[in-house]
């Protein structure tokens, strides 16, 4: 499974992931505080500088994935030249992208391993009072082993359904692929009975 | 133990395996994905407290940097980004979908399936037409607005939601845990 991480290493990939994640939380509410487009200005250039810090690669990847708000962007765009306030759309588009673009890149910049170290040491609290969190655990292993499985036996379906017809298969590949999972979950639940259970 | 584990860990990979597959086109242009179509089935096919279980594994790996949102998408930008406030209903929607299942079974069950798939849909749209309120800075009218087009498309993923639960309950009795 392939993850948002970049694989272009930045000063950043060695930093805490919990204290990367505790300063986006006050970025960004530091970005929805602001009201002033000079204030929006800076930080946005502030959030350039930081892709652009390691080098012309890295900066490309992350603004490909802002690419995805440019919809947004036109409708404050039109939106504010119609009702002729400029500045307050200016303040509202730079904030979005902002705030988008620091969050991607703390997940550019921090490895799953990191992250799901985060998760653990949140549990942690649970664990003490006496709840297993080890199911949570072995979820989230499941889930990244099994996404790209059951997307192929998706793709499978749907080409079969192609195969006998020449019209696309849309909504009809929903029961039989929702039974694919259903099936995969018995054979998973024996298998992990099998070797000893949770 | 394992069975529970299991089927909310394949119902998460299932909510990010529809995201992969092509999306169905409405005929005006509007693409239809059928994510938050897993999203419902969890509700549906899971119940309420597994169902959301299963939604919340699902976000955890999306806020984890897994691109398993529709589109490749993922990462914790997916949460301050115009569409947060429907990513964040997500486990809503599916306790809601999974409780009005469980509850209303004098109704065949395409049917209470159905109206509890949509009524999940609706919780859907209120965070996300509020979250888009908020962060585009738009009244809850104007954002309303914004997200009509989609409305068609959700409303029949609620009546593929109903007809699949049903259709899996016949095929699959003891997974349809909303029912068990």
């Amino acid at each position: 499974m392939i993850s948002l991480t970049s694989p272009v290493e930045t000063w950043a990939h060695g930093w805490r992931a919990g204290a990367k994640l505790g300063a986006l939380c006050i970025a960004t509410m530091g970005l929805f505080a602001l009201d002033s487009v000079a204030g929006q200005g800076a930080a946005f250039a502030v959030m350039l500088a930081l892709y652009a810090a390691p080098g012309a690669v890295f900066f490309r990847s992350g603004i490909v994935r802002l690419r995805i708000l440019w919809p947004f962007l036109l409708v404050i765009l039109l939106w504010h030249l119609v009702t002729a306030t400029p500045a307050q759309g200016a303040v509202i588009a730079l904030r979005l992208v902002t705030a988008v673009g620091l969050a991607n890149l703390v997940t550019m910049t921090t490895r799953l391993s990191d992250m799901i170290g985060v998760v653990r040491w949140l549990a942690a609290p649970l664990r003490r009072i006496g709840i297993q969190t080890r199911a949570l655990e072995l979820g989230i292993a499941l889930v990244i082993r099994f996404t790209p499985m059951l997307a192929a036996k998706g793709a499978a379906l749907s080409r079969a359904w192609r195969a006998r017809s020449p019209r696309r298969p849309g909504w009809r590949i929903v029961l039989p692929f929702t039974l694919i999972a259903i099936d995969d979950a018995e054979h998973v639940a024996e298998a992990l009975k099998a070797r000893g259970g949770v | 133990m394992e069975r529970n584990i299991a089927l909310i860990a394949l119902f998460a990979a299932l909510i990010a395996a529809l995201g992969i597959i092509p999306a169905v086109m409405l005929p005006f242009g509007v693409p239809i994905t059928a994510q938050s179509l897993g999203v419902m089935l969890c509700g549906t096919v899971l119940g309420a407290r597994r169902g959301t279980l299963a939604v919340l594994l699902f976000m955890l790996l999306v806020c984890l940097g897994l691109p398993l949102l529709s589109g490749g998408k993922g990462g914790l930008g997916v949460i301050v980004g115009p569409t947060g406030g429907f990513f964040l209903a997500f486990p809503l929607a599916a306790l809601v979908a999974g409780l009005i299942t469980e509850r209303w079974r004098a109704a065949p069950l395409a049917l209470s399936a159905g109206v509890a798939a949509a009524t999940g849909g609706v919780v859907l749209y209120i965070f996300g037409i509020i979250g888009m309120a908020l962060v585009l800075d738009k009244t809850v009218a104007q954002a309303t607005l914004l997200v009509t087009a989609f409305i068609p498309g959700d409303a029949i993923k609620a009546v593929i939601a109903g007809l699949a639960t049903s259709a899996l309950y016949r095929a699959r009795p003891r997974a349809v845990l909303s029912r068990a």
